[in-house]
């Protein structure tokens, strides 16, 4: 893979910004249902460590995972139809938002069930190795998934078995509404992957180069047959959903956290280096909303899944 | 032809499949080099080595969430679950993850997943090492659910859902793992998904049952002959998909239906097929449909002989309903 140029970066996290602020007000008018929620304010973690895999490596996400099926390179077209659950979606309309599929690019999800990807992406990883694939297994999670009893099964399998699984843990310090002092009796989530004898580093998550230098580095290693667990510190700007007043945090702490955007920091950082200017910024932005108006238009043109379809892929399709 | 039991039989069957399909990897608590807890996975471990032969930590989730990723990446994972009563810690990974993959990921996503698990009584298991989970994962769209009863069914129907492309739970009898004895052909050959067995004919009353219990129902049925009923006895094999054309055809011809399971009678299997001959062919029976299973209590340790149902209440089930006027 080439590593992409900072401007790139730029783009990236520009064109899943501008997704998800039309995918809240398509919400709001009623074209996308159900549940939805966004990653605006995270998106340095899935720009910076994307790139750093190659297309044949298996990526794994959360339900909080637009931007990551978009910047693995799932059309924009077919994220947004699945958004709106229409059929042309990358998984037929089936799963909405948070069941993100393409086999083509190797994205298995799109997890609704916190933290129960973590012993199918060591799963994965096993595959490979058995066949003997160098393949990386990247596997996202949010730091509620922690706490969960399958994090622990994944880390101490991972670690056992030697696999290549590079755990990435998106920390944006609540679990929904539940800060992380509040509920993990060790914090540390460096330590703690260290007591399953995983080796682990924790990075600042809102500055993509930061991300992207630590991924390059991570994925190195896991190729190399170890697992590995990057946290990367980061923060939700919006609420955990459309619905949650978020009682359970301070106006002044959000307002903190976003003088660290990812999206101005680096293009702040990138004018300073005289590679941006107001012009190429424009240009940048209306180049990701037309990506983005183009996808809204294609699905809500398209069809939703007929009826019949309704037990289809249950089971496997027998031949009459 | 060589006779088996039930655990060589599955023995036999797996080592078939692994010779002949290098996708087909066993995992599982002590099922390499102890050679599994019943003994079912014996030699595999010295023939095919630690890569395809598993042994995991006591991690159920992480067992079944493993061969679950396996399985969506081009291998055929064969995990097993040491008692069905231990598959509730990986029962999350199993009804939301295994059962859900395919139609989640609009059919880009099989996960051909087979897992094996001891269940049932009788071996004075108490509370954890008795149960009878089935109707829970057939209850779960998108499981195949299989139960054999015998050796020759157990090797049959573990190759066919080993090559089949859906999740399977496959649960074996553990009570007549050793004591159900039988004449197993060498070599490769199948039982498909999805066909029940008439195992003796007759007229007066059909009795359905599976695994173990149909053991318990051929007794039951022998004694009942000696009284002049004429029992038609069916061996469900698969759960899902049910066979309910053979059970259907049998229920018009004898109008009298008992239904046999171990599990707790409310919304046991049994339920279901009570339910499926109501709908389907109501007008053919000629007494309420008869259900003898156990009670809804956890597995009880001292009283299991009573628990289970005898060949006695199924006798009693059966009179019931071939004299109901």
């Amino acid at each position: 893979m080439t590593t992409p140029s900072s401007q790139q970066r730029l783009r990236d996290m520009m064109l899943v910004r501008r997704f998800e602020e039309r995918c809240a007000e398509l919400y709001g008018a009623g074209k996308i249902r159900g549940f939805l929620h966004l990653y605006i304010g995270e998106e340095a973690v899935a720009a910076g460590l994307l790139p750093a895999l190659g297309p044949a490596d298996t990526v794994v996400a959360t339900y909080r995972e637009h931007g990551h099926a978009l910047l693995r390179g799932v059309p924009a077209r077919a994220v947004m139809a699945e958004m709106f659950g229409r059929v042309s979606g990358c998984s037929r309309g089936r799963g909405g938002s948070m069941h993100l599929f393409d086999a083509e690019r190797r994205m298995y999800g799109g997890w609704a069930i916190v933290a129960g990807h973590l012993p199918v992406a060591v799963g994965l990883a096993l595959a490979d190795r058995t066949l003997g694939r160098p393949q990386v297994t990247a596997c996202f999670f949010g730091d509620g998934a922690v706490a969960e009893g399958a994090f622990h099964e994944a880390m101490n399998l991972a670690a056992l078995w030697q696999l290549p699984v590079l755990f990435v843990c998106e920390n944006n310090l609540y679990a929904m509404g539940t800060a992380l002092e509040r509920y993990q009796a060790q914090p540390d989530l460096v330590l703690r992957a260290r007591g399953y004898g995983v080796d682990a580093a924790s990075v600042d998550g809102m500055d993509v180069e930061v991300v992207a230098a630590a991924a390059r580095d991570a994925v190195e290693r896991v190729r190399a047959g170890k697992p590995f667990l990057l946290e990367c510190r980061t923060y939700r700007f919006r609420a955990h959903s459309m619905f949650d007043a978020e009682l359970y945090r301070g106006s002044d702490e959000v307002a903190r956290w976003k003088q660290r955007d990812p999206i101005a920091l680096l293009a702040g950082r990138l004018r300073t280096r005289g590679q941006l200017d107001d012009a190429a910024l424009a240009a940048l932005e209306q180049d990701v909303a037309r990506e983005v108006e183009d996808a809204v238009s294609f699905a809500d043109a398209s069809a939703l899944e007929p009826i019949e379809e309704l037990t289809r892929h249950v089971m496997a399709e027998v031949a009459p | 032809m060589p006779v088996m039991n039930i655990i060589q039989a599955v023995n036999d069957a797996l080592r078939i499949e692994m010779r002949r399909d290098q996708r087909v990897v066993v995992l599982g608590e002590d099922v390499g080099k102890f050679g599994g807890v019943f003994r079912a996975t014996s030699g595999l471990f010295e023939e095919f080595g630690p890569d395809r032969v598993i042994d995991t930590p006591l991690a159920e989730a992480g067992i079944i969430g493993s061969a679950v990723g396996m399985a969506l990446y081009g291998l055929r994972p064969v995990p097993e679950i040491q008692f069905a009563d231990f598959i509730y810690p990986a029962y999350d990974q199993i009804v939301n993850e295994l059962a859900k993959f395919r139609y989640r990921s609009g059919g880009q996503y099989p996960a051909p997943v087979v897992i094996r698990t001891p269940y049932g009584g009788g071996i004075r298991g108490g509370h954890y090492h008795s149960q009878s989970p089935e109707a829970y994962f057939v209850h779960t769209p998108g499981l195949k659910v299989v139960i054999p009863s015998n050796p020759y069914d157990a090797k049959g129907l573990l190759l066919s859902a080993m090559r089949g492309e859906d999740p399977v739970i496959f649960m074996e009898p553990k009570r007549v793992y050793r004591a159900a004895r039988g004449e197993v052909p060498e070599g490769d050959y199948t039982v498909p998904l999805g066909q029940a067995k008439i195992v003796r004919e007759g007229k007066g009353i059909t009795v359905l049952a599976y695994g173990a219990m149909l053991h318990t129902v051929i007794e039951a049925a022998a004694k009942a002959a000696e009284a002049g009923i004429d029992a038609e006895v069916i061996d469900l094999r698969t759960l899902l998909p049910l066979d309910l054309e053979t059970v259907l055809t049998s229920v018009r011809k004898t109008g009298r239906v008992c239904i046999v399971h171990e599990a707790p009678r409310t919304c046991g299997y049994g339920a279901e097929l009570a339910a499926l001959i109501a709908e389907k062919a109501l007008t053919s029976l000629e007494a309420p449909i008869e259900r003898v299973a156990g009670f809804d209590t956890p597995f009880p340790y001292t009283l299991e002989n009573e628990y289970l149902p005898s060949p006695e209440r199924v006798m009693a089930s059966m009179r019931r309903a071939v004299e109901f006027q």
